[in-house]
């Protein structure tokens, strides 16, 4: 199964797996010609039916080992004290069964994360499971593990065990699957046999969608570089040894727009938060602003160099939600209205009214508290709070994400306007149609790599989905 | 043009409000149980001064408590440089003074011992405060860990540098910086003083918000309010003059909690506190440098300790092995009675005054009760865990 990012994978395959119940949907399940139906607990009622999934975040716990993981909560045990021989033996037998090379008695945290993925598969496997769910399995794995995982589940389908694989990958889906459906927008477009399909005919179904006039035309003309990266790359600070991002190179210029797309996982907030300064302390590679090489070692110095960052995830890192939103708007910028001693508390509010009201954050009062507000209105504070700042380059990680589309489109009408302005702006979105319909140019990322950049003229949605896919030798359909 | 209504403002006033009621609930009572002797100038007085000592470690812990750390040493580091302060008075400095000043007569030497015990421990005690920050906020080790550590080192410290004995004598001039009073009449010209600032700073806002073109309340509203805080200065000043006049801690306690309430509420520093105990990551990413400012908080509660160190051996006249003992316990709960957040990104200077104002005014009661000590730590106990249910339910209720 396949779709663009918010298609609706990860919705359909959790009502199947029971994670969203009964009253939460509409319409029938069946299964076996058998109509399911899981109200309390779904979830072990679907484990019971036989329906698995796998998540892309592993849900198990590091510091067990592998036997404990795989019979956790449902331990045999005699009288109430836990039989550990039984469990081992049961759990080594798993494991031989279905060819899955994982040492049994290893604790979880000294495997690879291939290989908890397979305690995973085991997970689910032990319980007599008819219909195993596959979410992004592969999107944190190494080349040799996902192919290790590739001849497990093909091992599994000769079993008889029949598996949905949900990826971002298309090359492996013509590796294993018998059929593809693709999915967007919450709606089945086709389901066809692998056997009759071209990767460009897959990536045709997955965009195919027409351009309607939702993105303002913005006047701009890009004017002399600002930055350049050089060869930068960052070790994931999760997995260590595996590269977060890899010799990435691309310049910006004063008011352009540089659109970055990828699917989740592709390293594109990686990319930035590097650049940012927060990420990671293994980087590599060469950043040069306005000429100048410089390094930049946390967000405070890329604060003074003139850069802004508006993170994906707001309410983690964009805001401090329990407080005021004027204290909000003026948090990077307090230096503005105070010496040594204090703060100039009026005419500190006095801008961020101009702000608030500029951008127009619906809200009673500035001094309302920002968890209070909806989405588009807390996007708005950290714009304005970015803004506030005056940056040369302000970076905007998924800035519509969660939003509802009248805000959008205020938000792309304000982006339009900085960049006429001059101000340098990188873009990330998950919606291929938001890049495609803003941007300059647009850099395409898969997998850590940037595998191209594209001038808005000669870039089609297929060829960035093709790109975003990593698919070799694309022709066009 | 948007209205800038202080809604939030009125919330945080009926939260102070309820704690002065509860405050006032507890005092009416003990007044009824003690027959009236709770509410004597003399009392009232001495409860004042016996919460001070505490308070320089409250208004600390405010600033501690809401970065989303704690700090577990202050009662050790109390009992520290109360006993440095006390070697110093009683021991060192009798040995070096007289030879180097040898004109001096006995009162001005014990005067310049006291000044050179209060800069050395105020010195010694930010030394305490940069050991534990710097190993907290750049080392990164969990606070809980370093101050509880921190609270066995300096109770052993205690036992080292006094050797299991109570020190004394203590300098007269020390004794009257913390069992001293304020003459009556310099407590009446500082309230008239007081006063004029009051009005003097409630004027200058209002100019400022008009320059702005802030909504300003009507002059006569405002006027109300500074007349109502000016009264409350009076009044307290008048009932403590009835017995021998404001205790000088009490002062000391007054300027600190004004210093660090402005530094809270007017500073950058003070900003970036609420900021970082409210969501450290997001903080960190507008730019700033947390860890400087957790390593200030704790060098700033370091400090705190030291002057309720030096007050605490000026207050009980000698260096003791007891000194400081379960004052964090007092300090903590002063705080979150005050209605201090221990997840961070809550709390004022004056609500934790008035919590330990409150688990002063307990203690008090209760030893005029005559209750067994007993009872007394068990209501001291019980009455926390209340103030935060009271706390977490109100939360509940908002959201």
């Amino acid at each position: 199964m396949c779709g663009e990012n918010g298609a609706g994978k990860s919705t359909l395959v959790k009502i199947l797996a029971g994670v969203y119940p009964n009253h939460t949907y509409e319409g029938k399940i069946y299964f076996n010609d058998e109509e399911i139906k899981f109200t309390h607990f779904s979830v072990k009622q679907a484990i019971k039916k036989g329906i698995a999934i796998v998540y892309q975040e592993l849900a198990l716990v590091p510091q067990l080992t592998v036997g404990e993981n795989i019979f956790l909560g449902r331990e045999p045990e005699d009288k109430g004290i836990i039989n550990w021989d039984r469990l081992f033996s049961n759990t080594k037998e798993i494991l031989k069964k279905y060819n899955l090379g994982v040492p049994f008695s290893a604790k979880l945290s000294t495997l690879s994360v291939g290989q908890q993925q397979m305690v995973e598969i085991a997970k689910a496997l032990s319980q007599e499971i008819k219909l195993l769910i596959l979410d992004e399995p592969t999107s944190a794995l190494t080349e040799a593990e996902i192919n290790s995982l590739m001849e497990i589940l093909k091992h599994l389908k000769d079993s008889g065990v029949t598996c949905i694989y949900i990826s971002h990958k298309l090359e492996e889906f013509f590796r294993i699957t018998d059929n593809i459906t693709v999915l967007r927008d919450g709606l089945v477009v086709d389901t066809i046999k692998t056997a009759d399909t071209t990767e460009e005919k897959v990536i045709a179904m997955m965009v195919g969608r027409e351009m309607k006039e939702r993105f303002p035309v913005g006047n701009r003309k890009p004017g002399e570089k600002i930055l350049e990266v050089k060869n930068l790359s960052a070790e994931n600070i999760s997995a260590q040894g595996k590269m977060a991002i890899k010799n990435i190179s691309f310049d910006l210029r004063k008011g352009e727009i540089l659109g970055i797309a990828g699917l989740m996982g592709s390293g594109r907030s990686e990319l930035v938060t590097t650049i940012f300064g927060e990420y990671g302390k293994h980087v590599t590679g060469e950043i040069f602003l306005e000429g100048r090489p410089i390094k930049i070692n946390s967000a405070g110095e890329a604060v003074n160099y003139g850069i802004g960052l508006i993170p994906e995830d707001r309410k983690k890192i964009g805001l401090v939600l329990m407080q005021e939103i004027y204290k909000n708007i003026s948090l990077p910028n307090i230096r503005k209205f105070s010496n040594a001693l204090s703060i100039d508390k009026y005419k500190e509010l006095n801008e961020c009214r101009k702000y608030a009201d500029s951008l127009n954050i619906k809200t009673p009062s500035l001094f309302a508290i920002t968890e209070s507000l909806s989405g588009g209105n807390q996007q708005k504070v950290v714009i304005a709070k970015w803004l506030m700042s005056t940056p040369k380059i302000l970076i905007l990680d998924d800035p519509t994400r969660g939003i509802d589309v009248g805000t959008k489109y205020e938000i792309y009408k304000l982006i339009n306007k900085l960049a006429g302005n001059g101000i340098a702006i990188i873009m990330i979105s998950s919606e291929l149609e938001e890049v495609f319909g803003m941007s300059d140019r647009i850099l395409v990322m898969h997998e850590g790599k940037c595998t191209g950049i594209l001038e808005r003229k000669e870039a089609t949605q297929e060829k960035i989905m093709a790109l975003a896919t990593g698919t070799k030798n694309y022709n066009g359909v | 043009m948007k209205t800038l209504n202080s809604n939030r403002k009125i919330k945080i006033d009926i939260k102070t409000y309820a704690l002065i009621i509860a405050l006032l609930f507890i005092w009416l009572l003990f007044g009824s149980l003690t027959g009236g002797i709770f509410f004597s100038s003399r009392n009232l007085s001495n409860l004042l001064r016996q919460m001070t000592i505490v308070s320089f470690l409250s208004i600390g812990m405010t600033l501690v408590i809401i970065t989303g750390n704690i700090d577990l040493s202050v009662g050790s580091v109390t009992g520290f440089i109360g006993v440095i302060a006390a070697y110093l008075q009683a021991v060192m400095l009798p040995e070096i003074l007289p030879g180097l000043f040898p004109s001096l007569s006995a009162e001005g030497l014990g005067i310049l011992s006291t000044i050179v015990t209060i800069i050395i421990c105020l010195l010694v005690s930010s030394l305490v405060g940069i050991y534990q920050g710097y190993i907290i906020a750049y080392l990164k080790v969990p606070a809980f860990i370093v101050t509880l550590g921190g609270m066995l080192i300096f109770r052993g410290a205690i036992l080292g540098v006094s050797g299991g004995r109570t020190i004394v004598p203590i300098e007269n001039s020390l004794r009257w910086v913390a069992q001293g009073y304020l003459p009556k009449n310099l407590g009446i010209i500082l309230v008239v003083i007081t006063t004029m600032v009051i009005f003097l700073m409630s004027l200058r806002s209002r100019n400022k918000k008009k320059k702005y073109g802030f909504k300003i309340k009507p002059l006569n509203y405002d006027l109300m309010t500074a007349s109502a805080y000016s009264v409350l200065v009076l009044g307290s000043v008048l009932i403590v003059n009835n017995y021998r006049g404001v205790p000088n801690p009490v002062i000391i306690m007054v300027v600190i909690a004004i210093l660090v309430t402005y530094l809270a509420n007017n500073t950058k520093f003070g900003r970036y506190v609420y900021a970082l105990g409210g969501n450290i990551e997001a903080t960190k990413f507008s730019g700033i440098n947390v860890q400087s400012v957790i390593f200030k908080v704790f060098i700033l509660m370091g400090l705190l300790s030291g002057v309720a160190g030096i007050v605490l051996t000026g207050y009980v006249a000698a260096g003791t092995i007891g000194g400081g003992l379960n004052y964090e316990l007092t300090a903590i709960g002063g705080c979150v009675i005050g209605g201090t957040s221990l997840m961070g990104g809550r709390g004022t200077v004056l609500g934790a005054l008035i919590g330990t104002l409150i688990v002063a005014s307990l203690e008090n009661g209760m030893s005029i009760m005559n209750m067994s000590v007993f009872w007394q730590y068990m209501v001291k106990g019980l009455v926390l865990i209340l103030a935060v249910y009271v706390d977490v339910a109100s939360k509940k209720n908002n959201s």
